[in-house]
C-alpha cells in the first residue's frame, strides 16, 4: 500500500526539517544570550525564541562573549603549552633536519611557555596549514597561534580571535624570475600567480592587481611548500606572499639568484600571536610577555647580562624583573615571570638576530621592526 | 480490557514510529542548538548572510568570476568545476572500464596480463598519491614560451599569425586545443540540424514500415547516415560553414590565446580519477559479464554469431542488470573523490569552500553547504541510475 511505504519517508523529512529549523531561522540577527548550554527545556525555549524573534529583530547585536574556564589554569594543569606554528618557513617556523623547531615565532612560543610554566622547553608544537590554523584555535586544539598570522578586522571579529601585539611588521610582496624583466605589478598582465589558500595574500592579490588594471590567473595551493615548489617548477610566473616569507623561501629554491622580489609593497601585514576571544586573562598574559621582551631590548637587558640588571636601582627595570610592585600577580603569573623568559629566550633583538639577522641566510634588515627610539614601530606600554 | 484500536498492529507501529521520530528530532535539535551556542560563545555569529558578501579572492579556472563577486557565486563556480570533472570523469571512466574489462577477459595472455596489472596497480594505491604523481608528471612539461606544438598548422606567412600555431599546444600552463568558434550563420545551422533530425526519424519509420511490409532489410544505419550527410551538405551549400577553427597560440610570455585551454590541475584530476575509478569499473563490468551463464554464449555461437555480436546482443544486455548497482557506487565514489582536488590546486567546491570558511570564520555553515551539495549530487546520480536499473531489470514471472 502506498501509505505504508511513504510513511517512513514522511517521518524522516519531518524530523530533518525540525532539526534544521533553528539553523535556518537564525540569520545573524541577535537572539537571547545563550551563555550557558542548558538542558532540553532551555534548548526548546531557545529554539522557540529563535524562530519567533528572527523576523521581529531588525538590527544586529554583537554576540556576547562568554567567559571560559581560564586557559591559564588549563595550561598550568597540563604542564605544557600547545602552540600552533609553521613548520615550512625558514626563519619564522621551521623544522630542522635534526627534528628541532626553530624560528622567530617558535622563540615567542618558548617565551610564553617560560613565563607561564617556568620552562622554555615545555611546549608542544602543532604544525598547521593556513587553512587549519583558525579552526585549530577555535576548537581549543592549540592555546596560542604564533604562525605569521596577519592582524585584520575580520579575523578579530568574525573569526573570533584576539590578537597580541605585532611582533613583525611586514608587507605583501611579489617574487618573479629575474629573466622576465618585470619590475612592477602592471608587467604581470595575464600571468599565473601562485598563492597560498586561506591567506590574506589571496584577498590582497585580487585587490592589488585590480588597482593596476592587470588580469591574472591565481593558482591556489594548500600549503606553503606546495606553493613555492609549484613556482619553482615553473607552473606559475610569480608567487606572492609576505615579503619575509618570500625572502625566507627564496633560500630554498633551486636557484635563489634567478629570482627577484619586486620592490612593491601590496599591503600592510602586521604579524603577531593570536588567542581565542573571550579569555581576557590569557590574552593579557600573552600580550605582556611580548611587551616584556620588547621592553627588555629597550632597557638593554639581554640573556647574558640579566644577572647584572637584577642588582639595578632603576625602578622601571626593577618592576619589569619583578623585584618591586608585584605586577606579575595581576596577570596570574609569578612576579619574576620575565626573568626566566629573558634568560632562556633573550630580548626582542636577540630573537630577531638569531632567526632573521645578518648572520643568518635570510638577513632581513630590521627596518620598522625596531624600537621606537631607533625609528621603528616597536613600543611597549610601561610596566607599572 | 484495552481499547480495540490500541491492540491494532498498525496503530502500535505508527505510535512507535512517532516516538522514535520525536526522540531523533530532539537529539538533532539539541546537537544543532549546542553548535549554535558554542559558535556564539566564541564570538562567531552563525548564519548564512555571509554568502552575499564580497569574496575578494580570485578563482583560477571555471566560470567567469571577479574578486568583486559574492561568496555565494564563488561556491557556485566551485560547484560548476566539480560537476565538470565529475561528468567528464564518469564518461571517460566508464569507457576505460569497459575496455579494460574486455581486455581482462580476453584469451590473449599479454592483453590479459596487462589489464590485470593495470587493475591491481590502480586499485591498490591511494588516490591522493596517484593525483600527486599525475600533477608531478604534468609539471615536467616545458614552460609556455617553449610550448610543445603537436600537429602544427600552417607555417608563419604574411597573413598567418607569428609564431606559427598548432592544433594542440602543451606546456606547464596546460593544454590548448583548437576549438570550433561559431560563425554568424550558426543560428541557421541549428534549424537545419532540427530539420535533419526530424527527417532522420521519418526515414527510420519509413524503413521499418518497409521491412514490416515486405521483409526487406531496413538498413536503418545506412539510411540515417545518408539523411544526415545530405542535410549537412545542403546546409553547407546554402549557409556556408557553421564554425571556424580557433587555433591556439602563445601570446606574450604568460598565456595562451584562442582555442580551448585546460589547466594541468584539471587534467591531473581528470586522469587520476578516470584511471582509478576505471580500474574499479573494469572489475564491476567483468563480474557482470561473467555472471551471464556460459550456456548463453555457447548457444549464441552455435547460432553462428561472431564474438563481437554475441557480446553486443546477448551478453551485455543481460550483464547490465548485474553491472548497474555497483556502477552507481563507482559513480558516486568518483564524484566524492573529486574533492581531493584541493591537494593539487584545482578550485573545486570543497577547495573554494575551505577558502570561504577560512575568510569568514563560518566553517560550520560552509561545511554544511558543501555536504548538502555533495549529498544532492549523489542522490540525483543514484536516482537516475536506479531508474535505469529498474528499466533493465529482469522481471520474474
Amino acid at each position: 500500500m502506498r501509505s505504508r511505504r511513504s510513511m517512513p519517508v514522511l517521518v524522516m523529512t519531518l524530523v530533518l526539517c525540525t532539526a534544521l529549523l533553528p539553523l535556518g531561522a537564525c540569520d545573524n540577527a541577535g537572539t537571547e544570550p545563550a551563555a550557558d548550554v542548558g538542558g532540553p527545556a532551555e534548548m526548546a525555549a531557545d529554539a522557540i525564541t529563535v524562530s519567533a524573534t528572527a523576523a521581529a529583530l531588525s538590527d544586529d547585536e554583537p554576540p556576547p562573549a562568554a567567559t571560559s574556564d581560564g586557559l591559564l589554569a588549563t595550561v598550568r594543569a597540563r604542564g605544557t603549552l600547545r602552540c600552533g606554528v609553521q613548520n615550512e618557513l625558514p626563519g619564522f617556523g621551521f623544522l630542522s633536519p635534526e627534528g628541532e623547531y626553530q624560528g622567530f615565532d617558535i622563540d615567542f612560543c618558548r617565551a610564553v611557555a617560560a613565563a607561564v610554566l617556568g620552562d622554555a622547553e615545555a611546549v608542544e608544537f602543532l604544525p598547521l596549514t593556513s587553512q587549519q590554523r583558525f579552526t585549530a584555535l577555535q576548537t581549543g586544539e592549540v592555546d596560542v597561534l604564533i604562525r605569521n598570522t596577519t592582524w585584520t578586522l575580520s579575523r578579530d571579529t568574525t573569526n573570533g580571535l584576539d590578537f597580541g601585539p605585532t611582533t613583525f611588521y611586514d608587507g605583501q610582496g611579489m617574487m618573479v624570475r629575474s629573466d622576465l624583466g618585470v619590475s612592477e605589478l602592471a608587467g604581470l598582465g595575464g600571468a599565473s600567480i601562485c598563492v597560498g589558500a586561506g591567506t590574506t595574500t589571496e584577498k590582497n592579490l585580487g585587490d592589488a592587481m585590480r588597482s593596476v588594471g592587470a588580469e591574472f590567473t591565481p593558482v591556489v595551493l594548500e600549503d606553503t611548500a606546495q606553493v613555492f615548489s609549484a613556482y619553482d617548477e615553473g607552473r606559475c610566473d610569480a608567487v606572492t606572499s609576505d615579503k619575509s616569507q618570500l625572502a625566507a623561501q627564496q633560500t630554498t629554491l633551486a636557484d635563489p639568484a634567478a629570482h627577484v622580489v619586486l620592490d612593491v609593497t601590496m599591503s600592510k601585514e602586521p604579524l603577531g600571536p593570536a588567542v581565542l576571544q573571550g579569555d581576557a586573562q590569557w590574552a593579557d598574559v600573552v600580550n605582556w610577555v611580548v611587551f616584556g621582551i620588547i621592553a627588555a631590548e629597550e632597557f638593554g637587558i639581554t640573556s647574558t647580562n640579566i644577572d647584572e640588571f637584577m642588582a639595578s636601582e632603576d625602578p622601571e627595570i626593577r618592576r619589569l624583573l619583578g623585584l618591586e610592585d608585584a605586577l606579575g600577580e595581576g596577570l596570574g603569573l609569578a612576579n619574576d615571570f620575565l626573568v626566566g623568559t629573558i634568560r632562556s629566550v633573550g630580548n626582542y633583538g636577540e630573537i630577531y638576530d638569531r632567526n632573521l639577522g645578518p648572520d643568518t641566510t635570510l638577513d632581513i634588515p630590521r627596518g620598522v621592526n625596531n624600537l621606537w627610539t631607533q625609528g621603528g614601530l616597536l613600543y611597549s606600554p610601561p610596566f607599572r | 480490557m484495552t481499547a480495540r484500536w490500541l491492540r491494532d498492529e498498525r496503530v502500535l507501529a505508527a505510535l512507535v514510529q512517532l516516538v522514535v521520530a520525536a526522540v531523533v528530532a530532539a537529539v538533532g535539535m539539541w546537537l544543532v542548538l549546542g553548535v549554535l551556542a558554542d559558535l556564539r560563545a566564541r564570538g562567531i555569529a552563525p548564519g548564512f548572510s555571509f554568502l552575499g558578501q564580497t569574496a575578494g579572492f580570485g578563482i583560477g579556472e571555471g566560470l567567469a568570476f571577479q574578486p568583486t563577486d559574492s561568496y555565494g557565486r564563488a561556491l557556485a563556480v566551485g560547484l560548476a568545476n566539480t560537476l565538470r570533472v565529475a561528468v567528464a570523469g564518469i564518461a571517460l571512466a566508464t569507457a576505460l572500464g569497459f575496455v579494460v574489462a574486455l581486455a581482462r577477459l580476453s584469451h590473449n595472455p599479454l592483453l590479459e596480463g596487462l589489464a590485470r596489472a593495470f587493475i591491481d596497480a590502480m586499485r591498490n594505491t591511494p588516490l591522493s598519491i596517484q593525483l600527486v604523481l599525475w600533477i608531478g608528471l604534468l609539471r615536467t612539461l616545458p614552460p609556455i614560451t617553449q610550448a610543445m606544438a603537436l600537429f602544427p598548422a600552417a607555417a608563419a606567412t604574411a597573413t598567418a599569425p607569428d609564431p606559427p600555431t598548432a592544433w594542440l599546444l602543451l606546456s606547464l600552463k596546460g593544454a590548448a586545443i583548437a576549438w570550433p568558434r561559431p560563425l554568424p550563420g550558426a543560428g541557421g545551422w541549428l534549424a537545419a540540424a532540427a530539420g535533419a533530425v526530424a527527417a532522420g526519424i521519418a526515414v527510420r519509420r519509413w524503413r521499418s514500415h518497409v521491412r514490416d511490409r515486405t521483409g526487406a532489410p531496413a538498413h536503418h544505419g545506412v539510411w540515417t547516415v545518408a539523411v544526415l550527410a545530405s542535410s549537412a551538405a545542403l546546409a553547407w551549400a546554402v549557409l556556408g560553414p557553421p564554425a571556424a577553427w580557433d587555433l591556439p597560440r602563445v601570446e606574450g610570455p604568460f598565456r595562451y590565446a584562442g582555442g580551448y585551454v585546460t589547466t594541468p590541475e584539471f587534467a591531473a584530476l581528470l586522469f587520476g580519477l578516470v584511471v582509478y575509478t576505471g580500474a574499479f569499473i573494469a572489475e564491476v563490468v567483468r563480474s557482470g559479464i561473467q555472471s551471464v551463464g556460459i550456456g548463453q554464449r555457447e548457444a549464441a555461437r552455435a547460432l553462428g554469431l561472431t564474438e563481437g555480436t554475441v557480446l553486443r546482443l546477448v551478453v551485455l544486455p543481460q550483464a547490465l542488470r548485474v553491472i548497474v548497482p555497483p556502477m552507481t557506487n563507482q559513480y558516486l565514489n568518483l564524484t566524492k573523490n573529486s574533492s581531493l582536488a584541493i591537494i593539487i590546486g584545482f578550485p573545486d567546491l570543497f577547495s573554494v569552500g575551505q577558502t570561504v570558511g577560512n575568510q569568514t570564520g563560518q566553517v560550520v555553515a560552509v561545511v554544511a553547504i558543501v555536504m548538502a551539495v555533495y549529498l544532492g549530487i549523489s542522490l540525483l546520480t543514484s536516482l537516475v541510475l536506479n531508474a535505469y536499473g529498474r528499466s533493465v531489470r529482469l522481471i520474474e514471472r
